[in-house]
């Protein structure tokens, strides 16, 4: 792959050669103006003289992806990750929308917050950043945090979780579904019954009874799934359930969905690869909540992924400082990093095992994302007069995982030293490439600044860019 | 052997290794001078986040009788509540040039953290950590079942197995490190193992661990165990609904005057005792149990010194049987350990 080096190309447009659409045949594409201007032989006719030319021979196309579940630590943990930092890495890894969890200090469950967040996203300029809201004031489980203001703000939060705590209190839980019907919002719940779950540690099981950690048991969670998706089908709202790690809550959200309940599901890519068997090194990267659970979780996670029964991947990408992993298990943080290596686990776990096609990679990991997320302009078929969120990706290379060269501040990486497959070679975000020949390249420039006001007014012209009041990207 | 960390990780011949060593050690013991060279001049930490006495002395004094430099370091809470890290913990003491360090944790994995993570080159023993093991008191067990075990049967204690033993482990197995470590190393040495408990009180996944599970004390003691090991029962764990009262528990599970009277009447004449100390008088153990001649409590205390001696030698000073070298045939021509009395010659 090559590029020119044009100052400001964004507007001369990007000719993309040869690269094969979902999987499909090598098709050339225009991306210009912030959308996909041409596609097939008319690209390369409408490209001007001065348009950048990237050779994408043997490179897949997809939909930038959009993560649900993403912490960035900013504000009060900028030692962990910032919102700058945390965007880097999702535009290497592919994305182009990012939702950032509400755990931050002080926690997200006020407009002002969530605009900060928001603005720190737009300021940086990697990729799409939303911030998810509070459900509850302080992740406190008490009362609930005013979702309507968050919702109304420049923010246009639409994904309410109190992840890392689960609403547990039923009558809590039921009126934040009912609530954010007003604004079809849509609640993201961190199933994990407290009670079953004090001091846990990892998987209540075999390997939990040999080491001597105290279990997380999988009823903990499949009981609150239970439970939420009733509550939902009662009050007629809608229910996200976040990283799904056993094979119980896959057969309740199943039966929930045969039920037309409006529920949807999401899993990690660390739950559709690594079992609950590599805590017998005590070493605490392999520490997350939910735990790691057994191989046949994993098998059926992966299984319903491909059938449909979870809808999305979501990273829970949760960066640490080091000294919170390197320390005794039990006083260790949870949590592990996954933006950068989200594409290759779902790769190699999805795609490599003939579980998913890469049509239906772009369905879990961006269209159906986007659609929970109300993301309009994200998610988007590759089509003439769509957005250019868009990356391009080598499926034959193969890397080892270091996480010491990742753009994260995080170094808590479980796949560490592992081989995946799959690189992302180009980012495009709004048009603009943030990633290109696999390194970052530069930010998309700021709403303030001159070249994007041209663009702002050709992307308002385009239905699917939603003029008008605070589409995120193009304010 | 690097270092001891678990009885599960154990090969059948490395524990044979460790409980011969330490016959030769009990023997240094019953002279007159209680000490050896072996160790002189090597400095062996007792790293305890944790209070133990009894172990930290039977390590100490097993570290003394090798003649080496024995430092105490009680950390307790400072990893936990005070701000200093494992890490800089382990740091400082591999900066004092530790050759071994002796650890005690309230978490589980601390040792083995301690042993994988390039922070310390000394060798780890783990003295006991959280619910996970605390394999030196597993292996003072099985040296006293098995010197046990050779007194009925006639044969000299070192170099046999515990094979034909039936161990029962009755109590709070779900917390106890004793249990985890006495599970994997009596059956590694060929013993069968019965465990009996509460069911809340035996973890979920114990059925795939070797041995039988009983709910009924009784019913386990109809299956003529050679040696009854009651596991203490936590004071934290009376309160936090495992089970109903201390009373029930006791009538349940505790060994209590009527089941040493049926020892008696089964004919078991031979079944020992044991329990790893400190004992509740009257909750998990009677005291007619306890200081009946049936007991080894204070046997296993003894027996505690010179297996830990034989760790810290086989660890220290280079274990010429080590497995990682081990070449067929080897085990007839090893170097015996050095167990000359420290000032004289042979």
């Amino acid at each position: 792959m090559s590029h020119d080096t044009t100052p400001r190309p964004d507007d001369a447009g990007y000719l993309i050669r040869s690269a094969s659409l979902l999987g499909g045949a090598p098709t050339d594409l225009l991306v210009r103006g912030g959308v996909i201007a041409a596609l097939g032989p008319d690209a390369g006719r409408d490209a001007g003289t001065d348009a950048v030319t990237i050779d994408a021979d043997g490179l897949v196309a997809l939909p930038g992806m959009v993560d649900l579940h993403t912490h960035l630590r900013e504000p009060g943990r900028e030692d962990a990750e910032t919102v700058e930092t945390g965007s880097r890495a999702a535009a290497l890894g592919g994305f182009t929308a990012i939702h950032a969890m509400a755990n931050s200090s002080p926690v997200a469950d006020t407009a002002g917050v969530v605009e900060q967040v928001y603005r720190l996203g737009l300021a940086s300029g990697w990729v799409e950043v939303r911030p998810v809201g509070a459900v509850t004031v302080g992740l406190g489980g008490e009362r609930l945090a005013e979702l309507g203001a968050m919702a109304e703000s420049r923010a246009g939060v639409r994904v309410f979780s109190d992840d890392g705590i689960c609403v547990h209190d039923p009558v809590l839980m039921r009126r934040a579904l009912e609530y954010v019907k007003a604004f079809d919002g849509v609640i993201a719940q961190h199933a994990q019954e407290p009670r079953l779950t004090e001091g846990a540690q990892m998987n209540e099981g075999d390997v939990s009874a040999v080491l001597g950690l105290t279990g997380w048991p999988a009823v903990a969670e499949e009981s609150i799934i239970a439970r939420d998706v009733l509550l939902a089908q009662h009050v007629g709202s809608r229910l996200h359930v976040c990283h799904v790690s056993t094979a119980g809550s896959v057969e309740i959200i199943r039966w929930a969905k045969a039920r037309g309940i409006d529920v949807t599901a999401e899993v990690t890519p660390h739950h559709l690869l690594l079992t609950d068997e590599l805590v017998r090194s005590y070493d605490p990267v392999y520490k997350v909540n939910p735990p790691l659970r057994t191989s046949d979780d994993v098998h059926a996670l992966r299984a319903a992924l491909a059938d449909g029964t979870i809808d999305v991947v979501g990273t829970d990408h949760a960066p640490h400082p080091s000294e919170h992993k390197e320390c005794e298990w039990a006083q260790a943080a949870m949590g592990m990093t996954g933006l950068e290596t989200a594409l290759s686990v779902v790769q190699h776990a999805m795609v490599e095992t003939g579980l998913l096609d890469w049509e239906g990679f772009a369905r879990v990991t961006s269209a159906t994302p986007a659609r929970i997320g109300r993301l309009a302009h994200q998610g988007r078929p590759l089509a003439v007069g769509e957005p250019a969120n868009l990356i391009l990706v080598d499926p034959a290379a193969r890397w080892t995982v270091d996480p010491s060269t990742m753009a994260t501040k995080g170094r808590n990486s479980p796949f560490r030293g592992l081989e995946l497959p799959g690189r992302v070679r180009a980012t495009f975000f709004g048009g603009h490439p943030t990633v290109l020949d696999g390194s970052l390249a530069t930010p998309r420039s700021t709403p303030r600044s001159a070249p994007h006001a041209s663009q702002s007014a050709q992307a308002g012209a385009q239905g699917d860019l939603q003029g008008g009041e605070a589409p995120a990207w193009n304010i | 052997m690097k270092h001891l960390l678990s009885t599960q990780d154990l090969s059948a011949r490395s524990a044979l290794r460790l409980l011969d060593t330490a016959e030769e050690m009990a023997a240094v013991g019953e002279r007159e001078i209680k000490k050896l060279p072996a160790l002189r001049g090597r400095t062996v930490v007792n790293l305890f986040f944790e209070d133990s006495t009894r172990t930290r002395i039977s390590f100490e004094a097993a570290a003394k009788r090798l003649s080496a430099d024995v430092i105490n370091f009680a950390a307790k809470g400072s990893s936990v509540s005070k701000g200093e890290s494992l890490k800089d913990t382990a740091q400082t003491l591999e900066a004092m040039s530790a050759d071994a360090v002796v650890i005690r944790h309230p978490a589980s994995g601390a040792p083995a953290r301690l042993a994988a993570s390039g922070w310390i080159d000394a060798a780890v023993v783990n003295a006991g950590d959280g619910t996970h093991e605390h394999p030196t008191q597993a292996l003072l067990d099985a040296f006293t079942l098995r010197r046990h075990w050779a007194r009925i049967t006639g044969t000299p204690s070192a170099g046999t197995t515990l094979a034909g033993m039936k161990v029962l482990i009755v109590g709070d197995v779900l917390h106890s490190r004793v249990a985890r470590s006495n599970v994997w190393l009596l059956t590694t040495l060929g013993a069968e193992v019965l465990l009996a408990g509460p069911p809340t009180l035996l973890p979920v996944g114990v059925g795939s661990w070797p041995c039988r599970v009983f709910y009924n004390l009784d019913d386990a003691l109809a299956e003529r165990p050679d040696a009854v090991m009651m596991l203490r029962l936590q004071a934290e764990r009376m309160n936090a609904a495992f089970f109903p009262s201390t009373r029930e528990y006791s009538r349940r599970w505790g060994f209590d005057d009527g089941r040493l009277a049926l020892l008696d009447t089964m004919g078991l004449d031979d079944t020992v005792i044991m329990h790893p100390g400190p004992m509740n008088r009257g909750l998990e153990i009677s005291s007619a149990a306890a200081d009946s001649p049936r007991s080894t409590v204070l046997a296993q205390v003894r027996n505690g010194v010179s297996v830990r001696m034989a760790a810290l030698y086989l660890l220290l000073s280079g274990d010429p049987q080590d497995d990682d070298d081990a070449v067929d045939g080897r085990a007839d021509q090893d170097d015996p350990p050095a167990t000359t009395p420290e000032g004289r010659t042979p």
